[in-house]
């Protein structure tokens, strides 16, 4: 059974009246049980749970302080393309969006990846468009052994491959992936994708099942707030990764807090999530999942990111460009959003440590190498 | 106490605490949590090691005088767990390796089939293996004939702060196996760590309980105290624990002098 078919088991409970009916009652028994079920996620999703948010971030905070400690994983995103042949309503990159586009050459991925290697970075997440033709994943393959040289870990952001591709990335020295869903309602995926590859809803959905079948160590994935009912999209963001750790138990899943940010295409989200919303999406879902990684990108401003730390965030993005070339020294691509929180790398490495947190640079590398 | 020295693979230890570096705010801590603690053995995950980097590095915090036991965190497989060791031993960590292999990220559970695997062909090397493993009497013995130089059994799920929830299993294994047996993971408080010395552990591991403490310093301290005071009180032997009170009136007292 595929985590789709779950999905369809789900539809009638994942309504937004179901969460409306979460009581208060409802909430205080998913706050004292150790493994959550799906009811106690709704329960935590609901308008009863977001009375009750300082309740959560107790135990939320308690949880994620046992698990994590105070280590907080820092990584930058690389941006190396931004052909697109989609056109997702809210990005940046949209190709109905007239002006230059860019892709680095490998010279050029090389100069990135300099930079980012001068402060101290390890981790990096490799971003590209929608646009196969233009960056196959044999140029991806390429791109990875140009950056294998300066960092242990490496992450793709790119568009749903297929299980033969993701397992060719691993050998190419991909640690993991990130895709988002975007949105898990159907039909308003496809209002958000009039048209390109990216508008098949199910092989997007199945992606990160098919990165965990090659053997992929570390999977993140989300929703992109703001596109449809943020508490049905968190609930079933949530749901998937709890489906892949059952399944894929010696996968690393993750999770991620993108919310919709201004950009250069000036669609604006329909369903706007003020930042209490936001929060108890973080808390909901680290209550259901102890152990997932959280991410939190530059999309959120300083203070909110500094606020949501103790509460489950344990990854940040630092020293952030989302324009490719926006680590050397030609500046000239369109930013996919634009950063809320613009730090350097030592900037944020000092406020962690300030706030008593230790900066995590580097927490795997590839044993490829290793001698036998 | 003064001469109850316990020994790991040829080497005599003082302290039967072994500390941690996972999870700490600040690495600085590290010297002054050693000092405290008494420890003289450190784990530290080789995952987390950058040894390309010049600074910001763990190694630079634990101090020279302390037994270095890398371990293989991030393994999900025998094959993974070898290659982290013979990884730590090229870049100069030591000989010492705990194995933990963990394909599991929904509860961190040890594999315990792996763990023997990769003991056997680390042992064969020269390894000094200590390897992280369920509470479990066949694994811990595969463990004595692949090589293994101690056992480390979970007394609960890792970062949980349960305790001795595994008590009467690693009774067993003190009894049975012929291996230091140190108890790893779960460990919350100091109590804990004295209740497992107090069944005979030959030692513990804590971590999570020191690192995440308000106060880590005192913490280490506090575990110290309990690793030593729940030693003692084995070595002293305990008085014999009785299932019932002794009832004044014993109820099968009428048949005293019932020569009948
Ligand atoms: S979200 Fe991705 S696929 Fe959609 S337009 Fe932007 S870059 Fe292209």
């Amino acid at each position: 059974m595929s985590f789709a078919e779950v999905m369809g088991a789900y539809t009638g409970m994942i309504t937004s009246k179901a969460l409306q009916e979460r009581q208060r009652q409802d909430v205080i028994r998913a706050l004292s049980k150790d493994r959550l079920g799906p009811e106690d996620l709704l329960a935590l999703l609901s308008p009863a749970a977001g009375a009750m948010l300082e309740d959560l971030a107790r135990r939320a905070a308690e949880i994620t302080l046992r698990h994590f400690g105070r280590a907080v994983q820092l990584f930058t995103p690389l941006y190396v393309s931004d052909f697109c042949a989609n056109r997702c309503v809210y990005c940046g990159f949209n190709a109905d969006r007239n002006g230059p586009r860019r892709q680095l050459s490998l010279e050029e991925v090389r100069v990135e990846a300099e930079r980012i290697a001068a402060t101290g970075l390890r981790q990096v997440l490799v971003l590209t468009g929608d646009a196969r033709p233009k960056a196959p994943p044999e140029f991806l393959e390429q791109v990875l052994a140009v950056l294998r040289e300066f960092f242990p870990s490496l992450l793709l952001e790119v568009y749903a491959l297929t299980q033969g591709e993701y397992a060719r990335m691993i050998d190419a020295g991909a640690e993991g992936l990130v895709i988002y869903q975007e949105t898990y309602d159907p039909e308003q995926y496809d209002r958000m994708h009039p048209s390109g590859p990216k508008r098949d809803y199910a092989f997007r959905l199945d992606a990160p099942e098919r990165a965990c079948h090659a053997g992929m160590r570390w999977v993140g994935l989300s929703a992109l707030y703001g596109l449809g009912d943020w508490r049905t999209d968190a609930f079933c963001a949530a749901l998937h990764a709890r489906w892949l750790q059952d399944h894929f138990p010696g996968a690393e899943i993750s999770l991620s807090l993108p919310r919709m940010r201004p950009h250069a295409a000036g669609w604006q989200p329909e369903q706007p999530v003020s930042d209490r919303d936001l929060t108890q999406i973080l808390l909901a879902q680290r209550l259901f999942l102890p152990r997932a990684a959280i991410t939190l990108s530059t999309r959120e401003s300083p203070r909110l990111r500094e606020n949501l730390l103790p509460l489950g965030v344990t990854r940040l993005s630092a020293g952030v460009s989302t324009s490719v070339g926006g680590h050397g020294a030609d500046q000239s691509g369109t930013p996919q959003f634009e950063v809320a929180d613009d730090r350097s790398v030592s900037e944020i490495a000092a406020m962690l440590r300030e706030k008593g947190y230790q900066p995590v640079f580097k927490d795997w590398q590839p044993l490829d190498q290793v001698t036998p | 106490m003064g001469d109850d020295l316990f020994e790991i693979g040829g080497e005599r230890l003082g302290s039967r605490l072994f500390t941690g570096t996972g999870k700490y705010g600040d690495d600085a801590v590290i010297p002054d949590v050693c000092a405290a603690s008494g420890s003289e053995v450190i784990t530290v995950a080789l995952r987390r090691v950058d040894f390309q980097a010049a600074t910001g590095n763990v190694m630079e915090h634990i101090p020279k005088t302390m037994r270095l036991l890398p371990n293989t965190s991030g393994a999900r497989t025998a094959d993974e767990a070898v290659r982290i060791a013979r990884l730590a031993k090229a870049m100069g960590c030591g000989n010492w390796i705990k194995i933990e292999v963990i394909a599991d990220n929904n509860h961190l559970l040890p594999d315990g089939y792996a763990t023997v695997r990769a003991t056997g062909i680390l042992a064969a090397e020269g390894f000094v293996v200590l390897p992280y493993v369920n509470a479990d009497l066949y694994v811990a013995r595969d463990l004595v004939s692949a090589g293994a130089a101690a056992v480390m059994p979970l007394g609960a799920p890792i970062g949980t702060n349960r305790g001795l929830q595994t008590k009467e299993m690693i009774r067993i294994l003190i009894e049975e196996i012929d291996l230091p047996i140190i108890v790893d993971a779960g460990l919350g408080r100091p109590s804990h760590a004295c209740e497992a010395m107090e069944m005979g552990a030959d030692g513990v591991l804590v971590n999570t309980a020191i690192a995440t403490a308000a106060d880590p310093v005192s913490m280490a301290r506090a575990f110290g105290e309990a690793v030593r005071a729940g030693r003692r009180g084995f070595l002293a032997g305990h008085g014999a624990q009785r299932l019932k009170a002794d009832a004044s009136s014993p109820l099968t007292g009428f048949l005293e002098g019932d020569g009948s």
